[in-house]
């Protein structure tokens, strides 16, 4: 894939990459160099000096039994928001593909949410669920439910879920839908005529070949929901009540940023970019050659 | 099995019907609270019906804001300022990047390519602390610059471009050397052009993260005329007990409608760029 024809030059070449390579360097490899530092080392008695320290802010981090939950919280908050999100992406996708009346209109109006940013998801599901000013939040406390998520932790959790989930299914549907189009027409119509009917189809057939789609979607959703999640659980809930909805993006956050405990904060830090690290592995290792094509 | 040509698919509809009525709910509910009484929705009392005479919130929280804020226009020019800033940039910058790793032979060609590549594994999200720390040493907290500087680069959009480029014949590039063009004018006259279409999609999708962005704009700034409007809608909604909701409300409609429009307008290149460049 190497072109047999370039320019010669030396200069211009290093010149068109300097800025890409200096803002790497000062906003990416920098800080990330910074977190590794703060996560070795401590600050003395006196914070005046940083101490040397191994392991230790990872060891008291791995010893703490609210960075444990919080880890497992945000394991199943990000596979519960992906499999929500795709789910109703997917089913979405199969009937905005068959041909129907109006599927131009259709796509479109599945399509915008795309827009919206994950903390304008929070504030539309504020609207609807708040238990004070929520059309349905009111309306279920009227009718006996008790409804509120500002109090209650695992309704706290459902609505981060669903407000993140939600956002992330115009996502999820433009690639599904673009994934069942590629399937060769062919290869249904010879379903059909060897009598596979709906579901039976679906299941042995479509979702089969759309199955690159899907691993590819899965992986940008954990992705998702355990970063750009932020902005949605920390407009509706801080984290909170308590600690029942902090991920750990969310934790890094309130440790580094508010609580200030930069060594701890650090070493967090390193685990999520160990985290991304994997995960990208992974990703490449099953799909390389469609990234790098 | 075929179904008879005549007979609309119900299910079908039903369903779709349910799943454009998940998202556009909520939108309408807010667009209709706006325009009503904040007492009123305080007790409950919200009409699923805009009362359309009454759209004077609007003006009032685009020229003065609501509860102390900035005015809403303040904060929706900030918000545009940093899309469009965020998007020409990366595009700027990654354009530049992948022409030089693609057309030029050099010592550390592949070396540059997979420093920048690499970055993939740096989210914002996973270097709050220190980058704040650079952030300051550079003095870019609390201005305008920290807000888009340091987002602009980007390992995705050399991806795509150096993807692109590759694709691009070598026999246009024999051609253009035998007339005499240069590096400079090839990418001028033949490269750009010819991944407009590249170019446009990702405009769109830049735009869209520019104007989403929430955490960066809350690590580097505090003052609030760099609030932008994302901010600005967090904190007011933060402020439950005394909220005049109707404005509140009437906000988040004007957040909404920017990013939304350029998703809509540019639908057709948006949806192409979006599935064939990031997979």
């Amino acid at each position: 894939m190497d072109r047999r024809t370039v320019f010669n030059g030396r200069l211009l070449p290093v010149v068109l990459l300097l800025p890409q390579l200096l803002l790497t360097l000062f906003f990416f490899y920098w800080p990330a160099a910074e977190a590794v530092w703060s996560s070795l080392t401590t600050q003395d008695a006196f914070g005046q000096d940083w101490v040397f320290v191994g392991l230790d802010n990872f060891q008291d981090l791995f010893d703490d039994p609210l960075y444990l939950d919080s880890a497992v919280r945000t394991v199943f908050f990000c596979l519960s928001v992906s499999v929500l999100a795709m789910c109703i992406a997917l089913a979405l996708a199969v009937f905005a593909d068959r041909q129907i009346a109006g599927r131009g209109v259709y796509r479109t109006l599945l399509i915008w949410p795309y827009a919206i940013a994950p903390a304008m998801s929070a504030v539309l599901f504020l609207f609807v669920l708040n238990p004070r000013v929520g059309l349905l939040g009111r309306w279920l406390n009227r009718h006996g439910v008790a409804w509120d998520y500002t109090l209650n932790g695992s309704q706290a959790m459902l609505m981060v879920m669903s407000a993140s989930a939600w956002k992330q299914v115009s996502y999820n549907f433009i690639f599904f839908l673009a994934g069942l189009q590629s399937i060769p027409r062919a290869v249904i119509e010879a379903a059909r005529m060897d009598g596979a009917k709906g579901w039976r189809r679906f299941r042995t057939i479509t979702f089969p070949l759309l199955s690159p789609t899907t691993f590819f979607l899965l992986v940008v959703n954990v992705v998702y929901a355990a970063f750009d999640t932020f902005g949605t659980i920390y407009a509706l809930t801080q984290g909170g009540p308590g600690k029942d909805t902090e991920t750990l993006v969310i934790k890094v956050f309130r440790d580094g940023v508010i609580n200030q405990d930069i060594g701890s904060s650090s070493a967090q830090s390193v685990v999520l970019m160990l985290g991304v690290i994997l995960i990208t592995a992974i990703q490449f290792r099953f799909m390389g050659k469609r990234t790098l094509s | 099995m075929r179904r008879p040509l005549d007979r609309p698919d119900y299910f079908a509809h039903i369903i779709l019907i349910l799943g454009v009525m998940l998202f556009a709910f909520p939108v309408w509910l807010v667009f209709a609270g706006s325009t009503q009484d904040p007492d009123a929705i305080m007790r409950g009392d919200l009409s699923l019906i805009p009362d359309l005479t009454n759209l004077s919130v609007y003006t009032r929280v685009l020229l003065h804001g609501t509860m102390g804020t900035e005015p809403v226009w303040h904060m929706l020019l900030i918000s545009f300022g940093m899309a469009v800033a965020i998007a020409t940039g990366k595009i700027f910058i990654s354009v530049l990047s992948a022409y030089a790793v693609v057309f030029f032979r050099f010592p550390f060609r592949q070396t540059a390519f997979w420093l920048i590549f690499v970055t993939l594994m740096l989210p914002v999200e996973v270097r709050i602390i220190p980058t704040y720390a650079v952030m300051s040493g550079f003095a870019l907290i609390n201005t305008f610059t920290g807000l888009w500087v340091p987002l602009i680069a980007s390992a995705t959009a050399t991806l795509l471009f150096r993807q692109v480029f590759t694709a691009i014949p070598d026999e246009l590039l024999e051609a253009a050397r035998i007339d005499g063009a240069g590096p400079l004018r090839f990418l001028r006259d033949i490269v750009l052009p010819v991944s407009g279409a590249n170019i446009a999609a990702l405009f769109v999708i830049l735009f869209v993260y520019g104007w989403n962005q929430y955490l960066w704009p809350l690590l580097v700034s505090t003052d609030p005329s760099l609030d932008t409007i994302v901010i600005g809608i967090v904190k007011m909604i933060g402020q439950e007990t005394q909220t005049d909701w109707s404005a509140v409300m009437a906000t988040a409609v004007l957040a909404l409608l920017p990013p939304v429009a350029v998703v809509v307008l540019m639908q057709r290149w948006f949806v192409a760029g979006l599935t064939e460049g990031e997979k």
